[in-house]
Parts: C-alpha cells; structure tokens; sequence
C-alpha cells in the first residue's frame, strides 16, 4: 500500500516539477537503440528480448529530467536496470562448509579455469588466511597438470601431487582424503575444459560433484564469448549444477554482454573478474563498470547523473528561497522527504559526513528511517492539495481520514503537522536573521526538528 | 546505489529464465519448423534475422542477409528448403572466395608460419594437430615455443612435439620470445626442416607493449630471412562474439596476418561472425578445429560452414 502511495506521490511529484513523463512511444524508440547496442555488445538475443520487456515496462511513466531528452532519460534507466540485473557485487566465495571445504571449477575449453584456480588460491590464502590445496583434474589437455603445479607453486600454495593414469574422480577423492588428513581449510579443483554438449565429459563433472559435493561449483567464462553464452551457461547449470560465475578476460576490450545473458541464464551471481594473465589480477565483481562497458553509453548516463544533480541542487535552492519568506508549505516537506529517500540510507549516509558523528544519538532519537519517511510521506499524499497548502483547517476529522487514507494514526498524523509546523517557524526566524548565503540558511531536515540549522538535503557545490 | 532486495532480484531471474526457455525453443526451431509454407513477409525476415544474431553473424551482417533475400523473395511463398538455399547460398557467396587450406611452400626450407591470437584461442592446440597433418605428409617439422609467458606452455608443445613426431624448440620460462624464435629458425636453416610452426603466448589485442613484443620477434626473425613469417596465422575461438572484428582488425594492423583458423567448431558455437569477418577483412580461412585429438584439423569449406550455420543437414 505504502508502495502505491510512494508511486502515486512520486507522479504528482512530476507534475509538480513541470518536467514530462517518458511516453510508451519515447520509450520504443530509444529501446530500438539500446536493441541495437546490447546486441553489439553480445548480449544472448534471448536475454536482450527479456530485457528490453523488464525496461519498457520500467520506463514507461518515468519522470524526464530537465535538459534531459527522453531517448537520454531511457539510457539512463536502462544502465540503472542493467547495474541491478547484473548485481549483486558483494557475491563472496562460500567457505561455510566443514573444512576441507571443495572448490570446483568448470567451464569450456580455454576458458581460464587453470589460471583462475591459481588465482583463487592465492587470493583465498592471502586474503582469507586459508591453507589451500590445489588439484588438477585435467587429465585431457597436454600438460594441464603441469600447469597447475607451476601456478601452486608460484603463488606458494600447496598442490596435489598428480599419480600418473589417475582419473578425475580419483583424484577429486584422493585431494579430499589428502586436505582432511593434513588439515586444510579449502581443496581447489581444477576440472578439463568441455563442451557443454559433450554429454560424456558433463556425466563425468557431474560424477566428481556427487564425490566431493563442492560448496562452489563456479562457471569460469570468457568474456569476448558471444550469444553461446547463454546456452553454455545454461547447460553447466542445468547438468551440473552452478553457484557463481567467474568471468575472465575483462582486460579485453570487449562489450562483455556475455555476462548478462548467464547471470540472466542461471540466475547465479558473478563472483569474480579475471583481469588479467598474472595471478594477481582476480577482482570482485562491480556491476557499474562491466554495466557500463555493455551499454557503451557512458556519456549519456554521465549527462543524465549530472542534469539530476543540477535539478535537486535547484530544487533545494528554490525550497529554501520560499522557506525564509515563510511559505513552507507541506508539499515542499513532501519534496524534501522525496530527497532524503532518494539518498538512500540516512544513518549510513550522515554518519559518513564530517562533523556529524556527534549528532549520532539525535540522528537515532529522531528515528529517521526510510520507514518513517515512507509513512510522511504517506501522510502528506493523503491530504488533498488544499490541506497541504493550508494545513489550519485540518480539523479532528479530516485528521482521521488522513490517518486512515495513510494507513497510519491521527498521533502520525499530528507529530508531522508539528514538525511542519516547527520547521516552518525555524525557517522565517532564520530568514529574518539576514541572508547568509543560502545553503547557510537551509531548512532543517524533514523529520529532525533537534537539529536545527540541518544541512542542505543534497551536497551543494558552491558557485 | 541502492539494490532491489532479494526477493525482486529472484523475481526478475525467474521471469528472465522462464522467458529464456521460451525464447531459445523459439530459436531453436531452427528453419523448419519457422518456414513451411509460409509467405516471406517482414515477421518471418525478422525471425530470420533473429537466427543469424544468434549465430552470432552481427546484426549488420544479419540484417544485409535478410535484406537481400527479401529482394529476391519478398511476399512469394516461400518453403523451408528455398530459405534455406537462399540464405546458404548468399553466406557461401561471401565465405566462397576466403576458404585457403594451407599447403606449404616447397621451396621455403622452412617454411615458417606463426601461430598468434588472444588467450586460449587454440593456437598450441592447432600447432599440434598442423604438426600432426605435416608429419603424415612426411614433412618435417619443427615447432618452437614461442610462449614462455604461460605456465607449462612449452611442456604442453612439447607433448605435441612426441605425438606428432616434430623436434621442439624450447627455452626456459621467461626467456625472450624474440630471441628463441630467432635460435629457432636458425636451427630449422641448419636441418633444412620443411615447416617451422612458431606459437606465441595468447595476448589481448588491446594490450599494446604485448603487441609490440610480437612486432618485435617478428622483426628479429626478419633479420636471418625477410620474407619470414611466410603464413602468420590468427587463430579464433568459435564461440567468440562481435570482439572478433576488433581482434582481427588489431591484429592485422599491427602485424600481416594472412588468415584465419576458426577452433572449437565442435561446440555449440557456430562462429558466424566468421562470415561478417570476410565480408569485411577478406581474410583467407585456413582451417578449422574441430576437436582436441591430432586428427581434428580440417579444411574450411565455405559451404558445409554456411549450412552449419542455418542447420542444414549434409546429405
Ligand atoms: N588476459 C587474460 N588472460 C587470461 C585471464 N584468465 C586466463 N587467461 C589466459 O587464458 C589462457 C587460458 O587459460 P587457462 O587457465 O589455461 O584456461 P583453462 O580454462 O584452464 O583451459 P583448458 O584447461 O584448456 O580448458 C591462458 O593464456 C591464460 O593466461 C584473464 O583474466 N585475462
Ligand atoms: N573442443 C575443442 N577444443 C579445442 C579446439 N582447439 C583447442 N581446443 C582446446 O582449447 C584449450 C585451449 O587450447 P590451447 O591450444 O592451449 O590454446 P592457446 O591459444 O594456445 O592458449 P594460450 O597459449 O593459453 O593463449 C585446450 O583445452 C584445447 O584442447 C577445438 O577445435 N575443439
Ligand atoms: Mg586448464
Ligand atoms: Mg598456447
């Protein structure tokens, strides 16, 4: 319900603001475009039909910034949609298992399985302070072995010592009786590169996961692949079963679609980005920057961040032009609201300013959650524009109607018309006091009537 | 930023997986069940183009096909086998005139082709199975391990080199490339060896000072014969995207690559951006890689590739 009022309230909030909204004929033809890069960029035709769905459907009715074309508004939703589908970023390596805890690696050939199982070694021992132990299943490709016993040995991790003629699954056993035996905290097994169609090579994957029972089975791709990507991503989670994908290669200059269609194929997070040859170059993943590079349309989502903080730094300006002459009215304690959640997290993003530690407790006291302002802003929606402007002839009972259109009750209600009330009074007193300068005076904000003075709702760049 | 919560996000992958599974049914039809009996109108071109996208020809690429045969066709009834032909027969037109298998130059005592490419392409692999077609032919080969970058890159040549019946050239890791390629063909000379196959440690085209290190062992190897490499051949990974206009286009800039070698055709991979490729490069293709054994080398036919492509059986 408080969704739909937020919505609605965000709506009315456009029309305030005088600025369009993204018309479904705005929205189908910068979606051709975009068609038309995420298809350069390799994204599966599949995933990109998807996903042109998922943003039409985003896009339509969305506000258009000023000095914003609609065709730059879309891109801009598209990347935001694009970061969201791509992330999460914080996707960890799942160590929560009983030590030795099984790491397996598949994917295609060349992938970069072998040198991604170094990586990992090193990174899990460095640091996550694990003893590791590396063990190569390739018995296929010449000298894949070998390989891996150079990697080990490089990054000074430990490696199974490879008994000739063994197959995978006695390896997988033998590396796990081994790493029990001699107290190691995680087993990396490196697996053959195999086609996804090759049905005999995914059985004997599959038969090694049944041995050892891997708390990460990650997909290790490149990321120059093209629309297969979709349907190897598919089929290694469908026969073998994925928790992760670790994408290799981004040092390329590719567009590297490739990694929307298999986090769309499988659902599973992307864990890691190889960045290079040498076995430090194992990232996290960050959604914003491979988002960026599939979109390749980094100037226009630029432009649009950039028109966006011009107009919350003008909108802040003009409420508090209209505060110190005594007009704040409840709809500018709306658009204040609309800002602070905008923000995102109060308490992190305030106790991240300088200066602001100490004003901790009252920051708590004041019990500025999105909930709260979610719940005003409710409250605010739930009058009509009259009440707004001239909160006076609120009486008993169009306060209980708003408190019930609000789905909150009259003591809700009657705290945010004091507040306002507080608020309103705090600014023409500061406003007599002479013009210091604008963002001097700004109003306090919504919702903190201890901290009087407040700080601008949004980082003002001074002119 | 701020990210959907957990239950939104598994919202939007369901949907984009059960989407999916629809889609890719759609796709995989293939041309049969898209095109019996139907007339050739804009909704089946579209589907078409669909097609060729998914084999990763490039939009352009993809849409210059379906253009082409509306002008022939458009609004005729139309059935799946003249679709098919029609489309096969315009992507074989383009692919025709690049298929080149190689055929080493008698005179040439070595003969020196260089393998190089971007990382995990194929190129060690089909060093060994060229290797491995030379040596039946009773030609003898040498092949030197370029790359002393990688881990157990010349272990792995080496291997080739007991397979096939070729005498190996290898330093210690991290050893000039230059210069072993330099001591290489010094020593193919001296044996009067047929075939000199050079690979080269995998680089992204992007990387300048790697690029540079591979002119410069280019340049070296200039100063025993100036008409060497005599064949410098890229090597491709099928299941590589619309990258492989950049990776061509780079590497042709910097160094004279004479052609191409597609690996990893036994995949699902179709390497359709092959065809935009020889649209654009003109680039011979050499051969193909279709396996890991030594026997897995094969010619290209542009023909067999273009009813790969759409899914047309061989008969
Ligand atoms: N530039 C770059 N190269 C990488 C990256 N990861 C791996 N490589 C290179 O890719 C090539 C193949 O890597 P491997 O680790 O041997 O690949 P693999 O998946 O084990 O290959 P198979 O075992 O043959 O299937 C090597 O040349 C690696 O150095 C990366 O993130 N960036
Ligand atoms: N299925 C299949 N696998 C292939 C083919 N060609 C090469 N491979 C495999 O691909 C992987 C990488 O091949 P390599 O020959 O090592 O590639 P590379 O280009 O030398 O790699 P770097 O030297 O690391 O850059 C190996 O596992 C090969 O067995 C092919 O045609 N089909
Ligand atoms: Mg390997
Ligand atoms: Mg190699």
């Amino acid at each position: 319900m408080f969704d739909d009022l937020s919505s609605k309230f965000g709506d009315i909030f456009d029309r305030l603001r005088g600025r369009g909204a993204l018309s479904e004929k705005d929205v189908a033809a910068a979606l051709r475009e975009i068609r038309v890069a995420l298809l350069e960029a390799d994204v599966s035709l599949s995933v990109v039909k998807q996903f042109i769905d998922v943003v039409r459907e985003e896009a339509v009715g969305q506000a258009v910034l000023r000095s914003v074309t609609p065709g730059q508004m879309v891109v801009k939703i598209v990347h935001d949609q694009l970061v969201k589908m791509l992330g999460p970023e914080d996707a960890k390596i799942n160590l929560n298992a009983s030590p030795p805890v099984p790491i397996m690696l598949v994917g295609l050939q060349g992938a970069g399985k072998t040198t991604t199982a170094g990586k990992l070694a090193s990174h899990l021992r460095n640091k996550e302070n694990k003893r590791v132990l590396l063990a190569g299943l390739d018995v296929a490709r010449p000298a894949a072995q070998e390989q891996l016993l150079v990697l080990g040995e490089e990054v000074g991790v430990d490696s199974l010592q490879p008994v000739f003629g063994e197959q995978p699954v006695g390896i997988a056993k033998r590396a796990m009786e081994t790493a029990k035996r001699e107290g190691f905290d995680a087993v990396i097994l490196d697996t053959a590169g195999r086609l996804a169609i090759d049905h005999e090579l995914m059985m004997e994957v599959a038969l090694v996961r049944d041995t050892v029972e891997p708390a990460e089975t990650l997909l290790v791709a490149d990321a120059l692949s093209g629309q297969d990507a979709v349907t190897t991503a598919q089929a290694f989670n469908d026969k073998v079963g994925i928790t992760g994908i670790v994408l290799t290669r981004i040092d390329g200059d590719s567009r590297g679609g490739a990694a929307l269609s298999m986090r769309a194929a499988t659902g599973c997070p992307i864990k890691l980005m190889g960045v290079g040859e040498k076995l430090d170059a194992l990232e996290t993943f960050q959604a914003d920057r491979i988002a960026g590079r599939i979109l390749g349309m980094g100037d226009v989502v630029g432009l649009v961040e950039k028109a966006a903080e011009t107009i919350d730094r003008e909108e802040a300006e003009k409420t508090a032009r209209r505060a110190l002459k005594g007009q704040f009215t409840l709809e500018d304690l709306a658009e204040q609201l609309a800002q602070i959640k905008k923000m995102g997290d109060m308490q992190g993003l305030l106790s991240m300013l300088p200066g602001v530690g100490k004003m901790k407790k009252q920051i708590a006291d004041a019990n500025i959650g999105d909930k709260t302002i979610t719940h005003q802003e409710a409250i605010i929606m739930s009058m009509t524009p009259k009440e707004r402007r001239n909160p006076k002839i609120l009486n008993a009972k169009r306060r209980q109607r708003i408190a019930n259109g609000s789905g909150t009750s009259v003591q809700d209600v009657n705290r945010l018309l004091k507040q306002h009330k507080q608020m309103a009074q705090m600014m023409k007193k500061m406003g007599k006091m002479g013009k210091k300068g604008l963002m001097g005076a700004m109003p306090p904000m919504a919702g903190m009537p201890g901290i009087a003075g407040g700080m601008p709702p949004i980082k003002h760049q001074p002119q | 930023m701020s990210y959907p919560d957990k239950d939104a996000k598994a919202g939007w992958v369901s949907r984009l997986k059960s989407g999916l599974s629809r889609t890719s049914q759609n796709l995989n039809y293939n041309l049969d069940g898209l095109l019996n009996k139907r007339r050739l109108d804009e909704k089946l071109l579209e589907e078409l183009e669909d097609i060729l996208i998914a084999a990763d020809l490039g939009l352009s690429t993809a849409t210059k096909l379906t253009t082409k045969l509306a002008r022939t066709h458009l609004n005729g009834a139309i059935s799946t086998g003249e679709v098919k032909e029609a489309l096969a027969d315009a992507i074989a037109e383009i692919l025709g005139p690049v298929a080149k298998p190689f055929v080493p130059n008698p005179t040439l005592k070595p003969h020196v082709v260089l393998f190089c490419g971007v990382n995990g392409s194929g190129k060690t692999t089909t060093i060994g199975k060229l290797a491995h077609a030379l040596t039946r032919d009773g030609k003898t080969v040498v092949l030197a391990a370029g790359d002393t970058f990688r881990a157990a890159a010349a272990e792995q040549l080496q291997i080739w080199g007991e397979r096939t019946g070729s005498q190996v050239f290898a330093k210690d890791p991290g050893t000039d490339p230059a210069s072993l390629v330099f001591d290489a063909l010094t020593l193919a000379q001296k044996q009067s060896a047929d075939v000199l196959l050079i690979d080269t440690a995998g680089r992204l085209q992007n990387r300048g000072e790697l690029m540079a290190e591979l002119q410069k062992t280019i340049r070296v190897m200039q100063k025993i014969d100036e008409t060497a490499p005599h064949t410098c051949l890229q090597v491709l990974d099928a299941t590589v995207g619309q990258n492989a206009h950049s990776q061509v286009e780079i590497f042709s800039n910097l160094i004279n690559v004479d052609g191409l070698v597609l690996t990893k055709l036994d995949g699902s991979a179709k390497g359709g951006v092959l065809v935009a490729l020889a649209d654009k490069f003109s680039l011979p293709v050499y051969a193909i890689g279709v396996g890991e054994q030594s026997e897995d080398l094969q010619s290209f036919d542009a023909r067999e590739f273009a009813n790969s492509l759409l899914g047309i059986e061989a008969n």
